[in-house]
């Protein structure tokens, strides 16, 4: 591991100064080496110095424990990267109080199109099946889906982007290598193989509530916008929503029900301005995003997936340039009329395709 | 004196044997006729006088009883003359008596004494051969149509006279034989082919699927879509008729007098297409005196109904029991006549008032609730009956313009005749001839589901929002759709067609 590396998990370690002062100190001092050296003495001179920050500078057990950090990440298979890499996300270093390190399972990609889902932990199962539906459809077109991995609406949100065989990264309110809640280990595993965990705090921090809120102002950082499927009046999705409109990314909404607690955060938001989303559409439009971009993709892994035959590859590919007669999608196939119709209801059925009247057949919503 | 001989009646589509008994005894002249005949009968007795004085013979001032035997049953029609003038005749000693048992007469006569066509002269013949009578004795423009009935001497004759001279064999009158042979000529030429049909092949593949298995069907599209097109080109890809089922055709179409002349036996299949102002009994058949309806005219072909909503509720109704089973039977007073009535029916209908609701341009001015009212109006029940229903979206003028004509109506009948073949097959015992006929017990044995099949109906079902009615159609149709494939078992690519072909049944139309 690199040398320079140890000054840096030693800076992600001081946890007691806020991420904003130490922002402060590494802009001051150029790169966490220097404060290290510092001597007491000159640190009292700084005027960001109070003498709690003072005090975990020079703490010796944060720099006892460097080592044994560097053998966790390794442990856990993980990276380490700092402010300063190419690989960190652009949008998230611009947001007030980023974090210097981030801890890394799985793999990072640069410039992709983030957007955030996030909700009530004890969401309802309008709530869930929103999040996952949404998650599913934006990351069918190859939007990444970013959200924090606790129960309810977050796991969604994740469990639906990973359907679509699309990248979603989780970004944890503790180390990367601890599991919280335990039952989404199955999910953390297959987040990181086809998307990243990603964390600001040291390997083996554990999921302190303190670290939660903080947690998600990486959460909208990352993202370009911010989309709350349910909250309640006091949930912590409303603080990403702060912490999105802080940053100037765009706040989105699912409605709900007048009359349920659970909606009450979102219906809230809409009435104060976020953007009401009622399908994956409505976000992508704000994204200017082509809102077909990425469906081949999508449709070739859901139908891989599906273990389907070449036909229904050939017939959804077809319906991709829009809805079609099925004896137009017959000759333009290459497919037997009979063939056709079975392979239709066959994917009908399967979910990909919806019948219109008068024999149309379109690729579902 | 006393004769007898013996004529024909109708009972359905099947004639009877009527004996026409002649009692003549002095006192006052009188010319009684008993036998419970119509209008028609009674007054064959001014003609039978005329004609006979009119032909040379002496009609007898004495006291004359004419039965026609069975006196129960209701007679009409004019078909009785020229026996009738016979048994006087006989009763005068005109003409010899003793070779008459072994002759069926029938023949309307003028008062100069000629010989008129009459109706239902196959049923006649058939009747005749039936009680080992060997002569038919009938009007020379009836002959052809007798002629069809092998084994049976017909003896065609121009007028009365003739007749008592060919009876007492002062002449003879060779039995006629057909100069064409009806079965040769029974692969009849439709001047109609499917190929005329340009585009459309999903709706082509599904009319095979119905003529292959037999199946109703009702097709729904715009005006100006083809539908009628189409259905006319149904019977040219429907197998040709047996011997047997031509002449089953063509008695009922004897009967209904609709035969058109020259012709001695129906070979091509019925197409019938009645408009849609037809009463309930011009379709199922009935009447102070029954005639065959259109169900029954279509026997063994294709009954038409086009713009199916327009027809009166009533008349659509009584439909459904023939329909399911392949015979309706009208009871009257004095008689209860059951006319065969195997059809395949096809439907056609507009999407809505307006017509344009599956119109891709989509120019559809009816509302919803119009829209779901105008085919609501077909009931259930009737609606149960069609196995297959069929979107039919209008061509664009560059399909028209291209070549893509698709199969010759008789490279496809070529097929549903193996489909069909292989399901004669399979029911030789049950006295059903296709799967359309296929009863829920039989369903169990020959439309068996494996698992992954069943998965997918189960799936259908709760997917695609379809009624419980369409099961058993479903199962129907893919074991048709199997059939074709010449497959044993019905495999999901069978059953997922199937599906597809119950569109009414789903939520796309809000039924």
């Amino acid at each position: 591991m690199d040398i320079d590396l140890k000054y840096w998990i030693w800076f992600s370690s001081l946890v007691k100064i806020s991420p904003r002062r130490r922002l402060k100190l590494l802009e001051y001092f150029g790169d966490p080496a220097f404060l290290w050296e510092c001597p007491e003495v000159e640190l009292k001179k700084l005027p960001i110095c109070t003498p709690l920050v003072i005090e975990a500078i020079l703490d010796k057990q944060c720099r006892s424990d460097v080592p044994g950090i560097i053998e966790a990440i390794k442990k856990c298979n993980g990276t380490i990267i700092t402010i300063r890499d190419g690989i960190y996300p652009e949008a998230l270093r611009n947001i007030p109080g980023a974090p210097a390190v981030l801890y890394c399972r799985g793999k990072l990609v640069k410039d992709e199109i983030c957007i955030a889902v996030v909700g009530s932990r004890r969401a309802t199962s309008y709530g869930l099946d929103m999040a996952k539906r949404l998650s599913r459809d934006l990351a069918g077109r190859g939007v990444t889906i970013i959200s924090g991995m606790a129960r309810g609406i977050d796991s969604k949100a994740h469990t639906g982007a990973l359907e679509a065989g699309g990248r979603t990264v989780a970004v944890l309110g503790c180390g990367v290598d601890v599991i919280y809640p335990y039952e989404n280990s199955g999910l953390m595993d297959r987040i990181c193989q086809s998307g990243a965990v990603l964390s600001e705090y040291i390997p083996g921090t554990p999921p302190i509530s303190f670290n939660f809120p903080a947690r998600n102002r990486i959460i909208s950082g990352l993202s370009q916008g911010v989309t709350i499927i349910e909250a309640s009046d006091r949930s912590g999705s409303l603080i990403t929503a702060e912490f999105a409109l802080e940053q100037g990314r765009e706040v989105f909404a699912v409605p709900g029900n007048i009359n349920s607690m659970n909606s009450s955060g979102t219906n809230r938001l809409i009435r104060d301005g976020a953007k009401l989303v009622t399908n994956a559409g409505d976000i992508l439009e704000e994204l200017k995003m082509n809102n077909t971009a990425n469906d081949n993709v999508y449709w070739k892994k859901q139908l891989l997936q599906n273990a389907m035959g070449e036909e229904e590859l050939t017939i959804s590919q077809r319906l991709l340039d829009g809805p079609a007669h099925i004896d137009v999608i017959s000759r333009d196939c290459g497919i037997s009329v009979q063939l056709a119709g079975s392979v239709l209801v066959m994917l009908e059925l399967s979910g990909f395709v919806e019948q219109l009247p008068g024999k149309f057949y379109k690729l579902a919503e | 004196m006393y004769s007898k001989l013996k004529s024909c009646g109708l009972l359905g589509i099947d004639g009877y044997v009527v004996e026409v008994e002649t009692d003549i005894s002095s006192g006052i002249p009188v010319f009684d006729l008993v036998g419970l005949g119509d209008a028609a009968i009674r007054e064959a007795r001014e003609r039978v006088r005329s004609a006979i004085k009119n032909s040379g013979y002496e009609f007898p001032i004495r006291r004359i009883t004419l039965n026609l035997a069975p006196a129960n049953l209701k007679k009409e029609g004019s078909s009785f003359d020229l026996a009738i003038a016979l048994g006087v005749l006989a009763s005068t000693e005109e003409i010899e008596t003793e070779a008459l048992g072994n002759y069926l007469f029938t023949g309307e006569l003028s008062l100069d004494g000629e010989v008129k066509p009459v109706k239902g002269v196959l049923p006649m013949a058939v009747c005749a051969r039936q009680n080992g009578i060997d002569n038919i004795v009938l009007p020379r423009e009836n002959a052809e149509e007798a002629s069809v009935v092998k084994g049976l001497n017909v003896i065609p004759v121009r007028n009365l006279k003739e007749t008592v001279e060919f009876i007492n064999k002062k002449t003879n009158i060779f039995p006629f034989v057909s100069s064409n042979d009806c079965m040769k000529s029974a692969r009849k030429e439709y001047d109609v082919d499917f190929a005329d049909v340009k585009g459309q092949e999903n709706v082509k593949r599904a009319l095979e699927v119905a003529a292959s298995g037999g199946h109703n069907c009702i097709m729904i599209g715009s005006p100006g879509s083809g539908k009628t097109m189409l259905a006319k080109r149904l019977p040219t890809i429907l197998p040709s008729m047996t011997f047997e089922e031509g002449l089953e055709v063509t008695k009922i179409h004897s009967i209904a007098g609709i035969l058109p002349p020259g012709i001695s036996l129906i070979t091509a299949r019925p197409f019938r297409s009645p408009h849609h102002t037809i009463s309930d009994i011009g379709l199922v058949g009935g009447g102070a005196m029954p005639k065959p309806g259109e169900i029954s005219l279509a026997h063994y072909g294709v009954l038409f109904l086009d713009e199916l909503p327009e027809f009166s509720k009533k008349s659509l109704e009584v439909l459904r029991q023939p329909l399911e089973d392949g015979v309706i039977t009208i009871s009257r007073v004095n008689a209860s006549l059951t006319y065969p009535a195997k059809t395949m029916l096809i439907c056609a209908a507009n999407p809505c008032k307006c017509g344009r609701y599956l119109d891709p341009a989509g120019q559809c001015t009816c509302t919803p609730r119009q829209v779901q009212q105008y085919l609501g109006k077909l009931s259930g029940p009737l609606l149960d009956r069609m196995d297959i229903h069929i979107e039919v979206s209008s061509v664009k003028y560059r399909e028209l313009d291209s070549g893509s004509a698709g199969d010759l109506s008789s490279t496809i009948r070529e097929r549903v005749e193996v489909t069909r073949q292989i399901q004669l097959d399979r029911y030789k015992s049950m006295r059903i001839y296709s799967n359309s006929q296929l009863q829920p017990a039989m369903m169990s044995k020959f439309c068996k589901l494996d698992e992954k099949c069943r998965d997918i109906l189960r799936n259908a079902f709760d997917r695609l929002g379809m009624s419980a009615r369409a099961h058993s159609r479903i199962l129907k149709v893919s074991r048709t759709i199997a059939d074709m494939e010449r497959s044993e078992e019905i495999k999901p690519v069978h059953l997922a067609e199937a599906i597809q072909y119950r569109s009414l049944d789903r939520k796309v139309w809000n039924m």
